[in-house]
């Protein structure tokens, strides 16, 4: 039977099978950080049980640390326990972990692939959601629970039932100033946030092999914005050469032998999906979202909706709520939109390309006066070569704090937070409400649009830029 | 044969029975079940009175008086009725320990995500999926303050003189009812992982970075 590449990952991976289909999966890679382990390595203490391959474990400190200086110890008393507690399980379990002081810091889902801890083919979990943006390297990537974190470092398995298979195909070429965040921000306003519930989605077309590694990682991780756990890429050539010489890829003759298994990593070309979508990257324009889910998206030259023209009550009900939150009248121009903050970062959008595009619009140009501007790279060695190409200087130049690395404002958990009702264009991934500070106000961008905006003090379209 | 340290950790599912509270919003997500501020503990316990914070209290903790779940009898619903794709967003079993600590064990939807859905069985909540005419149904007596039961063996909630079966994983329930401690279940199998490891350092051994 033709198999999907999902498909295939997920029988190399049977460790036991139930007859009602329920499965025990192997995981190759386990990546976990302060906020969702604690609970688990303490379930682990209470039982005696040890962590079954602490080789195949990583760990990380991201979402709760400032991104000030943190040379001084950090300020808040329970982020400062969340992180120490971290530390001591590791050591005590022999866990592997980036500390606040490693220069391999960094948000988690970065960190993976820039280490090659990231690797096609395999099973990668990890206690958050947006896993999925290993998938870009053609692997099976998903968040998990704490009780399931508990479960893979006791057993190195989890009990998984195999979901449907949704190909999403992309074809044709981008326009000047459109980006994978915009194709995936189409996507999700396409399905909608629930759409992928159940499915595992393969992301496919010219498009997506024309897109650089990082720009499949963007894609991949927002997958979970549309309900679906895992979102997955077929791997090629780019990807082999991403990991060569990676501090964890395979070395020597291994490597060799692991290129070998990548490239039979394909679905069958007569392979069946349960669902499948097709979108032309020539249609796709700049995409900004307007309310508080991220399916609630509209093109730059777009208009907030009228919830007098849905005739579905609930989806009515939702509209209103939403501009009630966000403080939107409906039907109002979207570049109207005036902005008071600019976050530029997260796991979605904080990697040295992604800076990249922000840099080229920002170079030699002012952020608007009113506007509070925030770069956080994703990982002390983004912030490094971002340092090194000179992007720092055209950030601050431009009116930007540059920071220390770490999730930061994409979901608010140390300082930096909006505060109620203040707005910010933000290249992160969810627009829920409170996420980015209590009623805080985010409407999610690509970096260029974000940069954009900081410059225009409004939402604006990045194609007007173009440096 | 049943190891003896498949100890029983969660709480058994059995019967329920409690007026619901209904919240008639979609796509209710992880982080306002409980938000971020939340999430720095290293706890299970004692996320129940932050849950549903920012639709619960105002700027200055004061408690909103017309959130349902402020208010009798529903600061004590044992069952939650909410609007489709409950428990979007973020993977935090936070959301699951949140709603455990209030008091609820059971919640009525017409879709789930996924992460928060099995979130649920590790916890000994019940996440019932129903159509969402059964759900309107429902939360009227959630709006005539009369209570409903459910019945995880028999699969079925009755309320008034009706009833309405629903559909579980029967691994899952089985789970649930006997409060079963998924990772020593998992640990019988320890000969099979052993085995399937022995054969991946011989076919794969780059994932052991040997």
């Amino acid at each position: 039977m033709p198999l999907t590449l999902y498909d295939k990952i997920w029988e190399e991976h049977l460790v036991h099978q139930q007859e009602d289909g329920t499965a025990l999966l192997f995981v190759d890679r386990h990546l976990i950080h302060e906020v969702t382990s604690p609970q688990a390595f303490e379930g682990l203490r209470n039982s005696n049980r040890k962590v079954r391959q602490p080789n195949l474990t990583l760990a990380v400190v991201d979402h709760n640390i400032p991104t000030t200086d943190r040379s001084k110890g950090i300020d808040d008393k329970d982020s400062r326990i969340q992180i120490e507690t971290l530390d001591k399980n590791c050591k005590e379990f022999g866990v592997q972990l980036f500390g606040v002081h490693d220069k391999r810091q960094g948000i988690v889902h970065i960190v993976g692939p820039e280490q090659g801890f990231t690797q096609p083919g395999t099973v990668i979990v990890c206690g958050d959601s947006h896993t999925a943006t290993h998938g870009a390297f053609g692997s099976l990537a998903f968040g998990i629970g704490t009780s399931e974190v508990e479960h893979v470092l006791a057993t190195q398995t989890l009990v998984q039932k195999k979901a449907k298979n949704f190909r999403v195909n992309v074809n044709g070429k981008l326009a000047v100033g459109v980006t994978s965040k915009d194709v995936v921000l189409q996507i999700i306003g396409n399905i909608g946030t629930a759409g992928g519930t159940g499915y595992v989605i393969e992301y496919a077309g010219s498009l997506i092999s024309d897109l650089s590694v990082e720009n499949r990682m963007t894609i991949c991780n927002m997958t979970i914005e549309g309900g679906a756990r895992a979102g997955l890429i077929q791997p090629d050539q780019k990807i082999f050469d991403y990991l060569k010489g990676r501090p964890m890829s395979p070395k020597n003759e291994n490597w060799d032998k692991a290129v070998e298994y990548w490239k039979t990593l394909k679905t069958d070309s007569d392979a069946k999906f349960d669902k499948e979508i097709n979108l032309t990257a020539e249609d796709i324009v700049p995409m900004v979202t307007w309310g508080t889910s991220p399916q609630d998206v509209v093109s730059i030259d777009g208009k907030v909706p009228n919830p007098e023209n849905e005739s579905d009550t609930d989806r009515k009900n939702s509209i209103e709520r939403s501009l009630k939150y966000m403080g939107l009248e409906p039907d109002v121009a979207i570049k109207d939109i005036k902005i008071d903050t600019v976050f530029i970062g997260s796991c979605t959008n904080g990697r040295i390309e992604d800076l990249r595009e922000a840099a080229q619009i920002l170079k030699d140009k002012k952020k608007a006066a009113h506007v509070h501007a925030m770069i956080v790279p994703g990982s002390g060695l983004v912030k490094e070569q971002a340092e090194q190409e000179g992007l720092d200087k055209i950030f601050i130049n431009a009116g930007f704090e540059w920071r220390e690395p770490g999730c930061s404002m994409c979901l608010a958990m140390n300082a930096d937070k909006l505060k109620p009702k203040e707005r910010c264009a933000s290249t992160s991934n969810r627009n829920f409400e409170g996420r980015q500070g209590r009623g805080g106000r985010t409407h999610l961008v690509s970096p260029g649009m974000a940069a954009a905006a900081a410059i225009a003090g409004n939402l604006d379209d990045v194609r007007k830029y173009q440096n | 044969m049943m190891l003896e340290s498949t100890k029983i950790k969660m709480q058994k599912f059995n019967t329920l029975k409690s007026i619901p509270a209904y919240l008639p919003i979609v796509n209710i997500d992880t982080d306002m079940i409980i938000p971020k501020q939340f999430l720095k503990t290293i706890k299970r316990t004692g996320l129940g009175k932050n849950l549903f914070f920012e639709m619960r209290y105002d700027d200055d903790g004061n408690e909103i008086k017309d959130f349902s779940l402020n208010n009798e009898p529903f600061n004590n619903s044992k069952i939650l009725i909410a609007g489709n794709n409950f428990g979007c967003g973020s993977s935090r079993e936070h959301a699951p320990w949140a709603l455990l600590d209030f008091g609820i064990t059971c919640v009525i939807s017409s879709s789930y995500a996924d992460i928060f859905y099995s979130n649920c069985f590790k916890n000994g909540i019940l996440p019932i999926i129903l159509e969402e005419e059964k759900i309107k149904e429902l939360s009227e007596y959630s709006n005539r303050k009369e209570e409903i039961s459910v019945d995880l063996n028999e699969q079925k909630i009755v309320y008034g003189n009706s009833e309405t079966k629903f559909d579980i994983d029967p691994f899952k329930k089985k789970c649930l009812l006997e409060g079963l401690d998924d990772i020593a279940l998992s640990l019988e199998k320890s000969t099979q992982i052993d085995t399937y490891e022995k054969k991946l350092k011989e076919n794969k051994p780059w994932i052991f970075n040997d």
